[in-house]
């Protein structure tokens, strides 16, 4: 499962991962192999990811989008501050 | 014949000049390709941002989708310009083009507006400043101090306070007018209404596929993205002069440097026939004395 997390001025993060957790709108949820397509907004939070070797990535974003299709995700940040 | 003091002053302050505007060429070659780097960087997130967002503006065209941004059908008719100019010169006609353009629309396209003193002028860029400040109008801010460190939150600063200009109905139409980036010797002077946003789309757009699961709601994600995409919209715009800008400069100075090389080839030309114009004239002196004292 590949992601690409891009904000408007560069490119933060991109690569295969195993699971990704991100503050939806409706509720923080997780996206894990054969999600189903989904287009939802962020709100501000933590966007945890578990990378090939299981080992966590994390970064606060101040809202965005996502999308997720066929096991490829675009997360949209409008900003992010890597912690 | 001129005198070879005057040629050589000359000489010596045209290369001086050609060296000025060589250097500048290159300064202005390695911003450009700073500038094209940022536009590059953006490319992805506004295209990804353009898909989602059409994609459900297709889906939702039989719906009425509530929005802020959506032309008014009842206002004040008040306009507000932004110009985008630079806040250097020597970069050729780039700001000129703008500048003009600017008054064309103001004395045609919103010649009502102007005449009631409807129309306000929002100036980024020194240029547009100094040039517009000469004119009737009313000039109601300046933000040239974008150019030191042009970055997406500061210019979302921007785009944010003229979208609440916008709510507060303040304004009815937001127009900008800047030079588009084409490459580096053309730019593509465009003016393009900011809002109000057309939520109706071309038309063409692929419908977003229905299989997907929407977080809240269709029409929600729309009104969500609006913002943002207005935000990228004026963002992309500032990127695309300052490039332009750059990009203007090195062509302007490229040239420049050019025509002082073609001056610098004449006037050692008429430097080195003066002289030796001067030193068959002293033989000619001398040679004739001697024949004199001969005689």
């Amino acid at each position: 499962m590949k992601i690409e997390i891009i904000t408007p001025d560069k490119s933060i993060y991109s690569g295969e991962i195993r699971s990704v957790r991100v503050p939806g709108r409706k509720g923080s949820f997780q996206v894990l192999k054969d999600h189903a397509p989904i287009i939802s907004t962020l709100d501000a939070g933590p966007v945890v990811i578990a990378d090939e070797q299981g080992a966590e990535v994390r970064f606060d974003i101040t809202g965005g989008v996502i999308e997720v299709k066929k096991n490829m995700i675009i997360l949209l940040a409008d900003s992010v501050t890597r912690s | 014949m001129a005198n070879l003091k005057a040629i050589r002053v000359r000489l010596s302050s045209v290369k001086s000049t050609r060296q000025i505007t060589s250097a500048m060429k290159m300064v202005a070659a390695a911003k450009l390709r700073k500038a094209q780097d940022a536009i590059v960087q953006l490319r992805p997130y506004a295209d990804k941002l353009n898909e989602i967002q059409s994609g459900l503006i297709a889906a939702l065209r039989d719906t009425e989708v509530e929005n802020v941004f959506a032309a008014r059908t009842k206002g004040n008719g008040k306009v507000l310009l932004v110009v985008i100019t630079s806040s250097k010169g020597l970069c050729g006609a780039f700001n000129a083009n703008v500048i003009r353009e600017t008054k064309r629309i103001m004395s045609e396209k919103y010649h009502e507006q102007f005449r009631k003193g409807d129309l306000a002028v929002m100036t980024v860029g020194k240029k547009a400043h100094d040039a517009l400040r000469k004119l009737k109008c009313n000039l109601v801010e300046d933000h040239s101090d974008l150019y030191h460190g042009l970055t997406f939150d500061r210019v979302s600063a921007l785009a944010d306070k003229l979208m609440q200009l916008y709510i507060s109905k303040e304004y009815d139409i937001v127009e900008i007018i800047y030079n588009q980036f084409k490459n580096a010797a053309v730019q593509k002077l465009t003016s393009e209404i900011y809002l109000p946003v057309n939520m109706t789309g071309t038309g063409s757009e692929k419908a977003a596929p229905a299989d997907y699961i929407y977080e809240p709601d269709q029409v929600s994600i729309v009104s969500e993205l609006l913002p943002m995409t207005l935000r990228i919209q004026i963002y992309r715009a500032l990127l695309d002069s300052f490039a332009a800008e750059h990009g203007a400069r090195m062509t302007a100075m490229h040239q420049a440097t050019d025509n002082a090389t073609d001056l610098i080839r004449d006037l050692t030309l008429q430097y080195n026939k003066a002289r030796q114009a001067s030193i068959t004239n002293q033989l000619l002196e001398v040679v004739s004395g001697a024949e004199a004292l001969k005689g």
